[in-house]
C-alpha cells in the first residue's frame, strides 16, 4: 500500500501541541506546523461539528496588524474590498490581490479601530503575504507587524458552540456579538478577542489568546463541552466542513492563477473604488466576462473526485478539480472544480478522470450544505 | 479469522495469511489507522492474475488515496464483495471483515522471503512510527 510521505522538514508547534498529544491525535506535518489531522475519526469529529460543536487548534493561522496615518488608504489599496468602511470591530472576508486579479491570499479584515487593522492570513501564506504587504507599503506611512508567533487561536464550532461560550466569556455578551464582528473580553479569565466566524459553514467563535492563555482556554472549552458531546476536531474535519460549505481554500480553490471573478467571488470588489490591485484587470475581465468559473459539483458514479483531476466536459478535458472529498453530512462525493463558463450551469452532466475512470458527476449549486435555520425562542 | 500473529507482512503494510495453496489479503491496522475513515474500496474483478507488487485495487479515505499492491503472485478468486457497500469495515475489522481479497497462489515460495509480525512491528518501530 502507498500513500502520502511525510516529508522531514523543520517545523513549529503551535501552544495546543501537548493537548493534542494528550488527546490522542494523529500529527501531521501542515504549512510548516505539527497540527492535529484527527483525533477520534475524521467522519465522527466531522458530525460532531454539524449536530453538536468542535473545538479546533488553527494557531498555525497568520495575524497581521495594520495601523498607522495611512492605514485606511493602505488597507483598501492591497484588497478589492473597501475594508476602511467597515465599522469599528466589523470583520469582512476579502482577499490580497495581484494587479492580475489573482490572489495572493484570502483573509480575514478586522476593522479594530481608527487607521487599525488585523488581517488573518493562511498558515502556509503568511509569510509571503507579509513580504507582500512590506513590499506594497511604501508611501503609505504605516505599521506592519506579524503578531502570528505570539498568537493562538482556537475555533469553536457547532450549534451548541455560542450557548457554550457564553457562560465562560466575561465583559461582553457572547450571545449578542453579531456574525462577522469581534468583541473583546476575558475567557475562563483570560484575555481573548471573540470573532463570530469560522470556516465550517456553523455558527460560533474564533478566539484569538495570547500562546500562554491558550491551554487553559482550550481545556476550559473542553471541559465545558464535554457533558453535551463536544469534541477537538482535527484539519481533516476542517477540510470537509469547508468544502461541504463551498468556502474556498488557498492552494486548492484559489490562488495567484486564479482571478476574483473566476472563484465567484465578485462580492470582495467595491467596483467604485478608484484604486486597487487588480483593479484594472478585474473590469476587463468583468466586462468581457471570465472564460472559467468555479462551480460546484456531486460524484454520481462509483468513486471520489481529488484535486488536480481533470475534468472533462462532453468528453474533452476541459479544466480541473480543484477541491473533492466525500461530505460526510450528505453521504456524497462533492467537489469544486473550474470549468469553462459555458459548462458551469446547473445540472450540466460532466465527467471527473479518476487516475483514468472516467466517474459522472453534475453540477450543483453551492453550498452543498446549508445549516437549519435556528428556531426563533419565545 | 487470522490474527496479525498469524499474518505475514510487506513493508507496504499488507497482511497475508495463508490457508494451503491461497492466501487471504488485507491491510494492517497500522495502515487503516494513517488513512483514517475508509469511504471507497476498490478491488476489481476476481479472476484476474497478479505478479507481486501489482496493483490489486486501491482504498480511499476522507483524507487520502492509497494503492494496494498485491503481495504475493496468483489468481484473484475472491475480493471482499461486501466491502463495496461498507468500506468502514477496514477500518473496523482490518484482519477480520475487512479483508480484501483471496489470491491463489502461484507460488508459496514467495512467502519466504515476507515479515512476520514481529518483524514488521520491528520494523514499523525502526521508521519511528
Amino acid at each position: 500500500m502507498a500513500g502520502d510521505a511525510a516529508g522531514n522538514v523543520p517545523i513549529k508547534r503551535t501552544p495546543l501541541y501537548e493537548k493534542h498529544r494528550a488527546l490522542g491525535a494523529k500529527i501531521v506535518p501542515f504549512a510548516g506546523y505539527e497540527m492535529p489531522v484527527r483525533y477520534a475519526g475524521d467522519i465522527e469529529e466531522h458530525l460532531a461539528v454539524r449536530q453538536r460543536a468542535g473545538l479546533f487548534d488553527v494557531s498555525h493561522m497568520g495575524e497581521f496588524e495594520i495601523r498607522g496615518p495611512g492605514a485606511d488608504a493602505f488597507v483598501d489599496f492591497v484588497s478589492p474590498s473597501r475594508l476602511s468602511a467597515l465599522p469599528y470591530g466589523k470583520i469582512a472576508y476579502s482577499g490580497l490581490t495581484t494587479d492580475q486579479g489573482t490572489f495572493v491570499d484570502d483573509i480575514l479584515a478586522y476593522h479594530l479601530g481608527e487607521r487599525h487593522y488585523m488581517f488573518v492570513v493562511n498558515a502556509s501564506n503568511k509569510d509571503k503575504d507579509f513580504a507582500w504587504l512590506r513590499s506594497h507599503a511604501a508611501g503609505f506611512d504605516v505599521q506592519l507587524d506579524d503578531l502570528s508567533d505570539e498568537t493562538a487561536l482556537i475555533a469553536f464550532q457547532g450549534p451548541l458552540a455560542r450557548g457554550l461560550v457564553a457562560p465562560l466569556a466575561e465583559g461582553f455578551d457572547a450571545l449578542a456579538v453579531p456574525y462577522y464582528h469581534l468583541a473583546e473580553g476575558r475567557l475562563a479569565g483570560r484575555p481573548a478577542r471573540f470573532s463570530r466566524t469560522g470556516y465550517t459553514g456553523e455558527q460560533g467563535f474564533e478566539i484569538f489568546l495570547s500562546n500562554a492563555d491558550a491551554p487553559h482556554a482550550w481545556d476550559a472549552l473542553l471541559e465545558a463541552g464535554a457533558a453535551h458531546g463536544v469534541v477537538p476536531a482535527g484539519l481533516g474535519a476542517r477540510d470537509t466542513l469547508r468544502l461541504e460549505a463551498a468556502l474556498p481554500l488557498y492552494g486548492n480553490d484559489i490562488d495567484d492563477t486564479i482571478t476574483v471573478l473566476e472563484a465567484g467571488l465578485d462580492f470582495i470588489v467595491d467596483w467604485d473604488k478608484e484604486r486597487f490591485l487588480g483593479r484594472e484587470a478585474l473590469l476587463a475581465q468583468r466586462s468581457a466576462g471570465p472564460a472559467r468559473r468555479r462551480v460546484g459539483f456531486e460524484v454520481r458514479g462509483p468513486g471520489i473526485a481529488r484535486h488536480g483531476q481533470a475534468v472533462l466536459v462532453d468528453g474533452q478535458p476541459a479544466g480541473f478539480v480543484a477541491s473533492g472529498s466525500i461530505a460526510p453530512a450528505l453521504g456524497k462525493a462533492i467537489g469544486m472544480a473550474y470549468v469553462p463558463a459555458t459548462a458551469g450551469g446547473l445540472g450540466r452532466e460532466l465527467e471527473i478522470d479518476v487516475r483514468g475512470r472516467r466517474v459522472p458527476a453534475v453540477v450543483v449549486e453551492m453550498p452543498f450544505y446549508r445549516r437549519p435555520k435556528a428556531k426563533k425562542s419565545a | 479469522m487470522p490474527r496479525p500473529e498469524d499474518c505475514l507482512f510487506t513493508k507496504t503494510h499488507e497482511w497475508v495469511y495463508r490457508e494451503g495453496d491461497e492466501a487471504l489479503i488485507g491491510i494492517s491496522d497500522f495502515a487503516q489507522q494513517e488513512l483514517g475513515d475508509i469511504v471507497y474500496v476498490n478491488l476489481g474483478e476476481a479472476g484476474r492474475s497478479l505478479k507481486t507488487g501489482d496493483q490489486l485495487g486501491e482504498i480511499e479515505s476522507v483524507k487520502a488515496v492509497a494503492e494496494v499492491y498485491a503481495p504475493v503472485s496468483g489468481s484473484v478468486v475472491a475480493v471482499n464483495a461486501a466491502l463495496a457497500d461498507s468500506p468502514e469495515k477496514v477500518n473496523k475489522d482490518p484482519y477480520g471483515d475487512g479483508w480484501l481479497a483471496r489470491i491463489k497462489l502461484s507460488s508459496l515460495g514467495e512467502l519466504d522471503g515476507m515479515m512476520n509480525f514481529a518483524a514488521y512491528s520491528k520494523h514499523m518501530a525502526d521508521e519511528g512510527h
